[in-house]
């Protein structure tokens, strides 16, 4: 992987898939130069596509200034420009990949197209050192267990409906709880729920080493109607129950995979409660816990860039007239050359 | 009495090989996890332990060889089952010839089919769920996220993520595994009853994030 002048090359790399839109600098070493972040934020109600797109748009300009002022690169320094292609919202997908296209015919470099779940795993892997881990991969649109066999990243298992992210996000809302910059709303919940300490019994459900949400967050939405307990409580029995269900499927990864370590990443890897159990379970398996940083646990460029090192480097290039978005790329549809 | 020996620490239970009363059994106990509160812990355990013998003697009702039961001690959550002399189906699919494996799984279709017929979803049909005895009969075994219903939903969602097991552990001949499970499940429970659960699969994996087929409509 590594190249003779390893440090004179620099790879970009545009994340927007969803309410971020961010750009990520990092040389071939894997050394992350910038990683700037601009997050959509609706005054009320989930993203909507459209404005977030629109948001991306508006904040393009500035979020490349900030990533080339922080790096000290210059764009005609870039060897080529990486871009998530997917899976994500269509309008949000379509504006990344329209500015990755006009930059990179500019600036007469490649195009890489990065798969943007394998990204999560990536940056996990490379800020933490793991190897070859089990990967619990935890935002507000993805919730899948996945561990490296012959060649790819396999799916061991995933949420049937809603994402965990999204669970504790729409309940927070249907709570009336506000988030800010900052402090999404996934840190107001867990913020919250240090202050529970009643156990609400709400539905668990796991399904060999699927998991489901949808179930879980109605349940929990109606006895928030019907106000007989306090919101922490709920928040407190709502991070339990979740966050139970996919430390269960992760152990049962474990178990089935025999790896020796386990990577938690994406945007609720953030939560410490979830970190705890995670990191429980790793012990009970002699297998190391790993957690990514949080700045690289939101959705953000730099893994994109990183990414886009790996592939590259092993020749995957996107012409152009390939580069269409791809709103359902599944991970485990990724030949992953650079893993072994 | 020797004293046990772990065979496998699971995810939710540890099995150890034993002796008891001149028997070669198997004791599965689901130890507390101390990573959720023990109020959750201690229901899902007890639940699992006192649900999973229950399947497993209904199971052999229907016709799928299960493991004897010999006793279910809840306090520990502990049950004590006979031991199957024989081999992982999970190992044995990859050394074994393509008309035996189809053969395996022909038969594992079939057992399947038993148990949905008789109202029973096993809740985890993955290939280490399954053993090849000695005797060339094949035992389901791990029924803790079993279910009695009948419900398409829920047989469609069990045959679903044995797919989606076949894809992740033996992805070099998934797909002809599980179309010889589907048919020996429609040598037991006809064309039609297959017919529909095969729908429904698909119907399940197109509701899944990210699916190929949804993709011309996105």
């Amino acid at each position: 992987m590594k190249r003779k002048n390893a440090c004179e090359s620099y790879s970009l790399g545009i994340e927007s898939t969803a309410d971020d839109f961010g750009v990520g600098i990092s040389t071939f070493d894997g050394e992350i130069l910038a990683n700037i972040i601009s997050v959509y934020m609706p005054e009320q109600g989930g993203i909507h596509p459209r404005e977030a797109a629109r948001h991306h748009a508006e904040a393009a300009n500035k979020v490349f200034e900030e990533a080339f002022l922080k790096s000290g690169i210059k764009p005609q320094n870039l060897s080529f420009i990486a871009f998530s292609q997917g899976p994500g919202l269509g309008p949000c997908l379509r504006t990344g990949a329209t500015v990755a296209r006009a930059l990179a015919s500019y600036l007469d470099v490649p195009l890489v197209g990065v798969n943007h779940c394998i990204a999560h795993i990536e940056i996990g892997k490379l800020k933490t050192g793991a190897r070859d881990p089990v990967t619990l991969y935890v935002s507000g649109g993805n919730t899948i267990v996945s561990a490296f066999d012959s060649g790819r990243y396999r799916v061991f298992g995933e949420t049937l409906d809603i994402a965990l992210g999204n669970c504790l996000d729409v309940f927070a809302r249907e709570a009336g709880l506000r988030q800010k910059v900052g402090m999404p709303f996934g840190a107001v919940v867990e913020k919250l729920a240090t202050k529970g300490d009643k156990l609400i019994p709400l539905p668990y459900t796991v399904k060999g080493m699927d998991t489901s949400f949808s179930g879980l967050l109605t349940a929990a939405a109606n006895l928030l109607k019907k106000g007989e307990h306090k919101v922490a409580d709920l928040c407190y029995s709502l991070q339990e129950t979740a966050f139970s269900m996919v430390t269960e499927v992760t152990e049962r990864a474990l178990a089935h995979t025999e790896k020796k370590e386990v990577l938690l990443t994406g945007g609720v890897a953030a939560n410490e409660r979830l970190q705890s159990m995670i990191r429980a379970v790793a012990e009970e398996h002699d297998a190391e816990f790993c957690v990514v940083p949080s700045e690289f646990a939101v959705d953000n460029g730099a893994m994109i860039a990183w990414t886009g090192v790996l592939a590259h480097t092993y020749g995957v290039v996107t012409p152009i007239e390939k580069s269409f978005v791809k709103l359902r790329w599944r991970l485990e549809e990724v030949e992953v050359p650079w893993v072994t | 009495m020797k004293p046990p020996l772990l065979i496998k620490k699971g995810a939710e239970a540890s099995l150890y090989f034993a002796e008891w009363h001149g028997r070669k059994v198997v004791m599965k106990r689901r130890l507390p996890k101390n990573y959720r509160p023990s109020m959750l812990d201690e229901q899902i355990r007890t639940y699992r332990t006192n649900h999973e013998p229950q399947l497993m003697h209904e199971a052999k009702k229907a016709g799928v060889p299960t493991p004897t039961i010999f006793l279910v001690e809840m306090g520990d959550a502990t049950i004590i089952m006979g031991f199957i002399e024989g081999k992982q189906v999970k190992k044995l699919l990859g050394e074994v010839s393509k008309s035996e494996r189809e053969r395996l799984c022909v038969e594992i279709g079939e057992l399947v089919g038993r148990l949905h017929g008789y109202g029973i979803v096993h809740g985890d049909l993955t290939t280490s769920n399954m053993i090849l005895g000695v005797d060339g009969k094949i035992f389901f075994v791990d029924f803790g996220l079993g279910e009695k219903t009948k419900e398409l939903e829920a047989r469609g969602v069990d045959l679903q993520l044995m797919k989606r097991a076949l894809k992740s552990t033996h992805f070099l001949f998934a797909e002809e595994c599980f179309d010889a499970v589907i048919s020996g499940y429609a040598k037991v429970l006809g064309v039609i009853t297959a017919k529909s659960v095969s729908d429904k699969i698909r119907e399940i994996e197109r509701r899944g994030r990210y699916v190929a087929e949804r993709r011309r409509e996105s």
